[in-house]
Formats: structure tokens, C-alpha cells, sequence
């Protein structure tokens, strides 16, 4: 039964290394046996998924705008004015300065460049917080500080695409996207908000984003394999991925007075916080499944499983211990996208309930075909270190 | 009978517990007394050398066990710290609080300390290669944890069993005052009947100093650190980096007096608006800050003749200082320069993602003390900024209600309205 304020998505911005946009991402993803888009070389032994070809200047169109950002903002800001436009709210001065904004944001890009050469001179030096001082003080890019703030996507969005009904940016890896998609679905349900932008970015081609997973041996490394086939090779079973992904999220009625297509409906999200030194994390999965409100019938899953050697095998026997659900691994194609990855599956789940079609099997060695139009579809991601999310996206 | 629910039919947010630490000690008596007293909490840099540096002054927290440890270990012991102090006071159980935890921390990375043991402790290639074969080979998870930017709440999620994903968010120096709001809308939308929101900052590195002073945004006036922040003042020529730390219990009214509570004041209103205008700048006519102002009154649903004191942002920058002043008298009219205007910041300096939350705790407890503390360093107004600043003195006075303000970069801005008692 749909309700006036029922939280319906009305637009999707995308990139990905398969392209940008839904339709781009669609049409990719139902080919069967789609090879992913590897950079194997620049950073091996590990191997990420890259950015596609962007023409910035679609979305970010003064240069100046663009100078003020490194990648990973520029990639938000880009992904957010896709889902916008996708919308029919960019340009809307009413639609803009109403709309409200959640963006979940690590940080952005040091300047390798510099890191590198206090690091080889502190190889001589014994007074290594003097040497501190002394080149960053001299060599640091004064604005580079703001590129780097992790609110700073936000605040780009708000300048680039004029988004100023508010503005709140969550942080904590995948954590942080489930959070931001729970709460800005929370306030339309409660007449908070009518219509919010939230998602977000992540760059992983950068030494200080590999490193942020490796400081705990997470990445896979050597041969590439698909997101289910990690268990037991070299590494930590992560390979990332760079993207972002936005949507639009809208009270219903708001939604239909505008005449806007409706892509789906979102369901309940749910979240949680596993102890899992304590061995908690199973219990946590199933819980969450319990409170999604699983439809009865057959079920397509878009998980966000990262490849982590424990939270996704905690994952797999989680979904596959649920015997009407059939499972897409989305990392296998796009690579890990940390703060992106929930907003992202969302996205995917939502094209797919807009289809009326199931992706065809991302590894054939370890998913299932799914037949039928899928009316639900789950979307998932439990973090490779901490934190989990669900949600449930429905027919619009 | 008493009502539980506000003019919106929301229910009414109350406080039960508060905590604070900054550079003026641990603790509310300790803050309190010197606050009122006009003591300032800003001295010289000792925790890193301060060669090459234009700034040599900070309101850092010193003289916790984490203070040398690095932004991440002492973000986290200043948010402990401060929760500790507000979930006794409010007489919630201090291992199974049973609510959710909002917090608000600057974002993290790796320590140099930590980037240069790594690096040094290798001598095989070199730069970010070196660096990530050292790190694909260590034992413990200390040094990841530092790094992942939801780590400090999953820490105070599991030491205070708070319930659920924990939120860890960032609006810059509106951090704090977004926290609170998280946890007023979650009691309002009925998620929950207590909440944890906590703002903390630990993070005065020396990068962070040189980050902002490369944009100018720091004072110089390294020579008597008590003197350098002057909010409102002519001569005044940047904010004091400061540390920090603030949290409240907020609970609805109805389960708080239910549980026998104490309510120490209520939360009745939050407004926000963003700016698009520049990245560190306000729109010339100050017209977002303005539209915050006047939402978190809408929130509340008090009229602007209702606002009896404004704890201001009042940074000590040009900028800021005149924008808020700007705001203000928009708002508020002529009554703004008989309207007491005061900044916290003159003595504990900018707390950052912990500020919004600091000084709620400060104007919570201006309401329940009957006493404004004052704007310290107040020797040489800004003809352009006419304010009751509560120069230099505090000031006894019967405050019913408080708007405290909170302006970031990124175009964030959130204010905060406050009230003895539930209307």
C-alpha cells in the first residue's frame, strides 16, 4: 500500500569505472559476463577499479570551481549534479534551496608529492618535527586544506549545484552512507523534509586510500578475482574501486504533484553495529535481515560485500542460509567504494525494481540465475571492518 | 499535569546531563569558575616545536594522558571524558545508556608520528610504496583504528552501550551543534527517548595549525596568548586553535521526569541553512546565517523578542565577527545592541567540531547559574560591531532562553535554541 509519505527515489547519478549515469550502468551490467575495468599496474600488487573518461566541465562548469577540488570532490559533485539533473531539480532555484543534504565523506587527497619528500628527508634527520614545520609550512598549497575536509563535499555541492536547504555530511566508512540513506529516508517519513540529495564519493586512486584499508592488511592482492573468490588468496580480500553514487530521495506526493518518474520505492533501512570481537556479526546479519521486512517469495540481493575475508564470508552464509534470496556481488564489477558503496547498492537495486529485470550472474562459479521480474530488491552492505546496513527497495 | 509536547506537537527535549572539557580544566565546576572569572585558557604551544610557525599559541588540552598521543587517541579521550561527566548527571546507567550516540570529531588521518616510525622502519624502496608494504605487514590494529573515521564512535558505542549504528559526523566548526540536533530530531521523530550527542576535538597537529594558518585564519598575537582572541574587537586578526570536548544526555521531558530526572534545561529549537557562496566565505548579505537564525527560532517557536542572551559564534576572525553581527542585527533589530552578545571563545578559543557543543553546555549552564560570562579582551571595540559583548566582566541575569550560534566552512551553519524551562 503506498502512502503520501512513502520515500520514492526520483533520481540516480553514478560513476563508476563502468561509465556514469543509470542508463550507462544498466546497460552494462545486464550484459552477461561482463569483464570488470582493471588498473592492474600503477599501484600493484594491488589492482583497482579506475575512473572512467569525465568531462568535468558536464557538471562542474567553472574552471575555477574545478581548481578548488581534487578528485575525490570533483567526483562527488559530479555524481550529485548526475542525480539532479536526473531529477529535474537541478537549475530548480525552489526545488535547490529547500532540498535538504546528507553526504557520507572520508577525506580527501594529501599531496603525495610532499608526504614523499618529508618522508625521505626525515630518513636523515633526527629532528623530524622541525622538518614538519619546516616544509609544510613552505611547500603545502594553502587551499589544499579545504579539498581535503571532509564536509567540504558538501560544501561544493552546495556551491556548484546551489543544494542549500541544509547540509550535514556523516563520516565512518560504509557506516557513513548507510547512515546518511537511513536518516534522510527518516525525515521524509516524519514531514522533515520533502525531497533530500544524499550519497557519496570515493577515489581509491591515491597511496593514502590504499593505505587506509592496508594499515590492517585488507587489501587482495595478485591475480584479480570476483568478490566471492577472495577467501585464501594473497591479501585481505579488498579491491576497491573508484565512484560515487547519489539519489534523490522524495516524499511521494511530492514526487507525483511534480509529475516526476518514481525509479522505486525505498523500503525500510536498517543499520546496526556488530561487536565482532565478541562474535557477534552473524547475529547481527540475521537481525538485520529480520527487520527489513523481507517480502515473501523469491529475492534478489545487491550486496556490497567488499571481499574482506570475515565480513563477507559472514555475508554469503548469512544470504545463502535464506533460501528465496539470490545474490549479486556488485563489488566484483565496480571494485569497493567505502562511503559510496550503500548509496551505490541502492542505486542498483532501485534500477533493477525500475527494469522489471535481475542482473544476469556478475560470477557465474558463485551466484545463481534469478528468473522473473523482481519486485523487491535488497540492498546490502556490511563494512569490511565495522558496521552494517540494509535496505529494502520496492516497486514504485 | 505537565505538557510533553512542544507548539509542533513534537515531544519536548530536555537535558539531563552535561559534560565538558577544554583548556580551562575537566568538568563543569572547573570550566564554570574560570569562565565567569574572565581566565584565559590560551597559552603557548609545548607539544611540538614551534619553528617556522607564524602561530606559537593554542587552547590545546594538555594535560590529559592522551594529549601527546596524536588527534585520534585524544579526540577519543576528550569525548569519554566529557560523556563520563554527562551520563552521571543524568543518573543513566554509564555501560548501557540505551540510546544512540551522535558525535561529532574532526576527520582523521594518520599521525606524521605514526607515517614516520612506518617509513623509518623500512629502508627498501621508497615513499607511499614503502609505506604500504610496511603497513600490510603490521601485527595490531592500533595504528588502522587512528585512521578510520568511524572508530572513536565505535569505541564510545561499546564503553558507554550506546544502542545501534553510531553517527559520526562533520559540519565543520558547526559539528558540535549538529550533533545535538541529530539527537533532538531522533527523540522528536520518536526513534528513541534518550540520546548521547557529544562534540569533540583533539586535533590541534601541527599541520592542522599550519593547514589554517595558510589560509589566515589563525591570530598572531603570539606574545600574551591570554590577550590573542578578541572577539568583536577592531584589532581582533583571527581565531585561537583550540581543543575540547562537550556532551549533553538529552531525553524526552516525558521519560526524563518518569525516571525522576533532574531537567537542566531544554533544547527547543535547531535551524540550519547552507550557503552557497564560498568555500571559507559568507554570502555578503549574511542572508544564510540570517535563515538560520530564524529557523531555529521557527523550531522552537519563540519569537524574537523571547531570545534573552545569544552565546555567539564569535570567532575572533574579521569575517566571522562582522557576518555574525550583520546576522544578528537582521534578526533582531535595534533591540541586538541592548541584547547580551557574548563569546566563549575569547577564553577557551575555537574548539572546532567540539565548539557547537561546548557551548551549549556553557549556555545551558549561563541559564541554570543566572550568570553570562563575559567577552574577555574587550579593550578596543569595533565601531562597526555594536554589541552588549558582556565586555571583560561577567554579568548576573535572568536568562529564560539562549540562541547559540555555530558558522563553518563549506557554507555550514546551525544554531541552536535553548530554554530554562519547558514552555
Amino acid at each position: 500500500m503506498s502512502s503520501p509519505r512513502d520515500v520514492v527515489i526520483t533520481g540516480i547519478g553514478l560513476v563508476s569505472s563502468l561509465g556514469e549515469g543509470p542508463d550507462a550502468h544498466w546497460q552494462r551490467l545486464a550484459q552477461p559476463g561482463l569483464q570488470p575495468v582493471l588498473e592492474t599496474a600503477r599501484f600493484a600488487p594491488y589492482t583497482v577499479h579506475p575512473l572512467p573518461e569525465i568531462d568535468w566541465n558536464l557538471q562542474i562548469p567553472k574552471r575555477g570551481d574545478q581548481r578548488q577540488m581534487e578528485t575525490w570532490q570533483r567526483l562527488g559533485t559530479y555524481a550529485a549534479g548526475l542525480a539532479l539533473d536526473d531529477a529535474g531539480i537541478k537549475g530548480n532555484d525552489e526545488l535547490c534551496t529547500t532540498m535538504d543534504m546528507v553526504v557520507a565523506a572520508g577525506g580527501g587527497e594529501r599531496d603525495e608529492a610532499v608526504d614523499a619528500a618529508i618522508l625521505a628527508a626525515s630518513e636523515s634527520r633526527n629532528d623530524r618535527d622541525v622538518l614538519l614545520n619546516e616544509k609544510l609550512t613552505t611547500e603545502l598549497r594553502p587551499t589544499l586544506f579545504l579539498a581535503q575536509l571532509s564536509n567540504l563535499l558538501a560544501g561544493n555541492i552546495s556551491i556548484v549545484h546551489k543544494v542549500t536547504g541544509s547540509s550535514r555530511t556523516f563520516m565512518g566508512e560504509e557506516g557513513a552512507g548507510v547512515s546518511a540513506v537511513e536518516t534522510a529516508a527518516a525525515r521524509i517519513r516524519s514531514g522533515q523534509s520533502t525531497h533530500v540529495l544524499v550519497g557519496g564519493a570515493f577515489q581509491t586512486q591515491h597511496s593514502d586510500m590504499l593505505l587506509g584499508y592496508e594499515l590492517a592488511g585488507y587489501l587482495h592482492r595478485g591475480p584479480w578475482k570476483p568478490v566471492w573468490q577472495r577467501q585464501g588468496a594473497e591479501g585481505g580480500g579488498v579491491v576497491s574501486g573508484s565512484g560515487g553514487a547519489f539519489l534523490v530521495l522524495e516524499q511521494r506526493e511530492h514526487a507525483t504533484s511534480r509529475g516526476r518518474k518514481i525509479y522505486a520505492e525505498l523500503g525500510p533501512v536498517v543499520s546496526g553495529r556488530a561487536r565482532r570481537s565478541r562474535g557477534e556479526l552473524d547475529a547481527e546479519i540475521a537481525a538485520l535481515l529480520g527487520r527489513a521486512s523481507l517480502p515473501n517469495g523469491k529475492l534478489l540481493a545487491m550486496s556490497g560485500a567488499s571481499g574482506a575475508h570475515a565480513a563477507t564470508t559472514a555475508e554469503k552464509r548469512a544470504l545463502d542460509a535464506v533460501e528465496a534470496i539470490t545474490t549479486r556481488g556488485f563489488s566484483t564489477l565496480t571494485g569497493h567504494m567505502k562511503e559510496a558503496q550503500f548509496p551505490f547498492a541502492v542505486a542498483l537495486a532501485a534500477l533493477a525494481v525500475d527494469r522489471k529485470a535481475a542482473y544476469p550472474v556478475f560470477d557465474a562459479a558463485a551466484e545463481k540465475p534469478f528468473d522473473g521480474i523482481p519486485a523487491s530488491v535488497l540492498a546490502t552492505a556490511i563494512g569490511y571492518h565495522q558496521f552494517e546496513g540494509m535496505a529494502l527497495v520496492n516497486a514504485a | 499535569m505537565t505538557n510533553f509536547r512542544d507548539h509542533m506537537g513534537r515531544p519536548i527535549v530536555a537535558v539531563t546531563g552535561i559534560g565538558v572539557v577544554t583548556s580551562l580544566g575537566v568538568g563543569k565546576a572547573d570550566n564554570w569558575a574560570a569562565l565567569t572569572s574572565g581566565k584565559s585558557g590560551i597559552h603557548p604551544i609545548t607539544r611540538f616545536p614551534i619553528d617556522h610557525l607564524n602561530t606559537r599559541i593554542s587552547g590545546m588540552v594538555d594535560f590529559l594522558d592522551s594529549s601527546s598521543k596524536g588527534a585520534s587517541p585524544l579526540t577519543y579521550e576528550l569525548a569519554e571524558t566529557a560523556a563520563r561527566e554527562a551520563v552521571a548527571e543524568s543518573g543513566l546507567d554509564s555501560g548501557d545508556f540505551g540510546g544512540p550516540l551522535f558525535l561529532a570529531s574532526p576527520p582523521v588521518e594518520l599521525d606524521w608520528h605514526e607515517r614516520f616510525a612506518l617509513y623509518n622502519s623500512d629502508s627498501q624502496d621508497a615513499g607511499a610504496e614503502r609505506l604500504l608494504r610496511v603497513a600490510r605487514g603490521l601485527k595490531e590494529l592500533d595504528i588502522f583504528e587512528t585512521t578510520q573515521f568511524g572508530s572513536i564512535a565505535d569505541r564510545l558505542a561499546d564503553h558507554f552501550g550506546t544502542r545501534g549504528l553510531p553517527i559520526t559526523l562533520s559540519t565543520a566548526c558547526a559539528s558540535g551543534a549538529t550533533a545535538i540536533q541529530l539527537g533532538v530530531e531522533a527523540i522528536r521523530r520518536g526513534e528513541c527517548d534518550r540520546a548521547l550527542s557529544i562534540g569533540a576535538d583533539g586535533s590541534a597537529t601541527a599541520e592542522a595549525l599550519i593547514r589554517f594558518s595558510l589560509l589566515s585564519a589563525l591570530s598572531t598575537h603570539n606574545d600574551n596568548p591570554e590577550k590573542a582572541s578578541k572577539p568583536f574587537s577592531k584589532d581582533r586578526d583571527g581565531f585561537v586553535l583550540a581543543e575540547g570536548s562537550g556532551a549533553l544526555v538529552l531525553e524526552s521531558l516525558e521519560a526524563a521526569l518518569a525516571r525522576g530526572a533532574s531537567v537542566l534545561g531544554i533544547l527547543s529549537g535547531c535551524g540550519e541553512k547552507a550557503d552557497d557562496f564560498h568555500r571559507t566565505r559568507s554570502k555578503p548579505d549574511g542572508s544564510p546565517a540570517i535563515a538560520a537564525v530564524r529557523a531555529a527560532l521557527a523550531d522552537a517557536g519563540l519569537s524574537k523578542d523571547e531570545i534573552d542572551y545569544v552565546n555567539a559564534h564569535g570567532t575572533s576572525t574579521p569575517e566571522n565577527d562582522k557576518m555574525e553581527h550583520l546576522s544578528l542585527s537582521t534578526v533582531f533589530g535595534e533591540r541586538i545592541g541592548s541584547m547580551p552578545v557574548s563569546s566563549n571563545k575569547s577564553m577557551i578559543g575555537h574548539t572546532l567540531s567540539a565548539a557547537g557543543a561546548v557551548e551549549a553546555a556553557f549556555s545551558l549552564m549561563t541559564m541554570r547559574e543566572s550568570v553570562i560570562p563575559p567577552t574577555i579582551n574587550y579593550d578596543n571595540p569595533d565601531p562597526a560591531i555594536v554589541l552588549d559583548v558582556v565586555p571583560n566582566k561577567k554579568r548576573n541575569a535572568e536568562v529564560r532562553s539562549v540562541l547559540s550560534n555555530s558558522f563553518g566552512f563549506g557554507g555550514q551553519n546551525t544554531c541552536l535554541v535553548m530554554a530554562r524551562e519547558p514552555v
